[in-house]
């Protein structure tokens, strides 16, 4: 072949379409910004019907959770974030995506090897760096609470 | 049989006794429709698991690309197979009732053209009077091997390509009308250090140039002296790349060059990104419009070369670039007149 490395890596980059960001952008700001609302509606709604504060807030992750679990298992989660990207990955209903469609996807081997082994394949490092994150943050917070005390 | 460089020509070139194709409901909703032997509208194939149902279809294509050659298993006197699945066992279990001698190979989305070279060295040989060349892909088993669960919610990349669900399968006999397999040329790995396995028809290209143009050079030959130049599944990105590789080797091959990836959906409509990929790709275009194109005398001298991509999720995930290979089988309809 008479073309380099370095060549080629020109040619593909050309030749290689890149992602449409606009398109992404308002589809992520739109579908994100839609799951947002109906947070907010079901917290109103929530808190109309008489909740604490605390309450009616974990009620509605609760319930987005089941919501996106359900879409996910009826094969309309995954056909929303083509066009939502980031603004269906984002919020806590991505999550519960990311749990729930490994978990579809390797029962067939089995409930231990399986599912539960492959639920986290893709929420695993996401809770590990998550919770670590959060213990460090803890920490830094602390030390800066006693200093400033 | 001649040697010339790394192209083999056979002396007696084995025939094409049969041929058969078998694909998901994608692929028979695309333009190619009317030409498939079976298409399935449940991508399941009645199976209870995706590698189940991928077996089925090569199953399914060998018994049907059999039929209509008018021989049974017990003729046949090797199987040639290979898939995409790790250890092979789409192939392994998908042909395990057949009773006949086994291969299994591997050559990512090139097998389609390995196992059609080795079938027909052999029987250029005398080792063998009958031989099966098959192998599929399944969307869904691909999917989840080496991507992200059906359900995730996820954006492909536009230079991400659309796993063919389909199997292709060809006998090949010693004797017969044709149209027959005239050369092999057997590929060299090539890596010009694409990392990306969403962009899987750049790292392909280099490998499908390096093949086509020894070929060339091996037979003193010309892009415009055949029909058609049809790759396996380079997809939109992979094809451009190719044609400029080939300006770049001294080849012009926009004239006739044709892409199996571009030929099986509609681009437009089928959220397929650049194309189709896998090794059912190039073997269910080979056996189903390619082949019939060649028996109706449309195409009488086609160049037919798949192209696979040598990774695995493993050497991905280290970082690795992306090593890519292309096999050629040279169909010709007419035995006269040497190459050409």
């Amino acid at each position: 072949m008479k073309v380099t490395q370095q060549q080629f890596d020109k040619m593909s980059k050309k030749a290689s379409k890149s992602t449409n960001s606009v398109k992404n952008l308002v589809g992520a700001f739109l579908i994100g910004g839609a799951i947002c609302t109906i947070g907010q509606a079901l917290l109103n709604f929530y808190l109309s019907v008489g909740m604490r504060q605390d309450q009616a807030s974990t009620l509605t992750s609760v319930t987005l959770i089941f919501l996106s679990a359900l879409l996910t298992g009826l094969n309309v989660y995954d056909n929303i974030a083509r066009y939502g990207g980031a603004g269906t990955l984002v919020p806590i209903t991505g999550f519960s995506n990311a749990i729930v469609s490994p978990a579809l996807e390797f029962k067939s081997e089995g409930y231990v090897l399986g599912l539960g082994a492959k639920m986290f394949v893709i929420a695993g490092p996401v809770l590990v760096y998550g919770i670590t994150a959060s213990v460090l943050y803890g920490i830094i917070y602390y030390i800066i609470h006693s200093v400033v005390k | 049989m001649n040697k010339s460089g790394g192209t083999l020509i056979l002396n007696t070139p084995p025939s094409i006794a049969g041929y058969a194709s078998v694909v998901g409901k994608k692929e028979g909703e695309g333009p190619l429709a009317p030409y498939f032997d079976i298409a399935c509208s449940d991508t399941t194939f009645g199976e209870k698991s995706w590698e189940k149902a991928e077996s089925r279809m090569q199953k399914d294509a060998v018994n049907k690309a059999l039929d209509k050659a008018g021989l049974s298993p017990s003729n046949i006197d090797y199987i040639f197979a290979g898939d995409l699945l790790n250890q092979c066992i789409g192939s392994s279990f998908g042909l395990r009732d057949l009773e006949i001698p086994f291969v299994g190979l591997f050559g990512a989305c090139s097998t389609m053209t390995e196992t059609l070279c080795i079938g027909s060295v052999f029987i250029e040989s005398g080792a063998a009077q009958h031989c099966v060349c098959v192998t599929s892909s399944h969307f869904c088993s691909a999917e989840r091997q080496f991507r992200f669960p059906l359900e995730y919610g996820g954006q492909r990349a536009p230079t991400s390509q659309w796993t063919v669900t389909g199997s292709g399968s060809v006998v090949l006999s010693a004797s017969g009308n044709g149209p027959y397999i005239n050369a092999v040329s057997i590929g060299k790995i090539q890596d010009l250090g694409i990392t990306d396995m969403n962009n899987m028809g750049a790292a392909m290209a280099p490998a499908a140039a390096s093949t086509l143009s020894q070929f060339f050079k091996d037979t003193g030959t010309q892009p415009s002296q055949f029909d058609a130049i049809i790759t396996g599944d380079l997809g939109q990105v992979g094809s451009d790349l190719l044609i400029q590789l080939m300006a770049n080797e001294g080849y012009d091959i926009g004239n006739n060059h044709n892409d199996c990836g571009l030929m099986i959906f509609d681009r437009k409509q089928s959220d397929v990104n650049a194309g189709g990929s896998g090794c059912g790709c190039s073997a269910s275009v080979l056996c189903s419009y390619l082949l019939r194109k060649i028996m109706d005398r449309q195409y009488n001298n086609v160049l037919f070369m798949a192209t696979g991509a040598l990774m695995s999720p493993t050497s991905s995930q280290q970082g690795e670039s992306i090593p890519g290979i292309a096999h050629l089988v040279q169909i010709k309809n007419d035995l006269t007149g040497g190459i050409i």
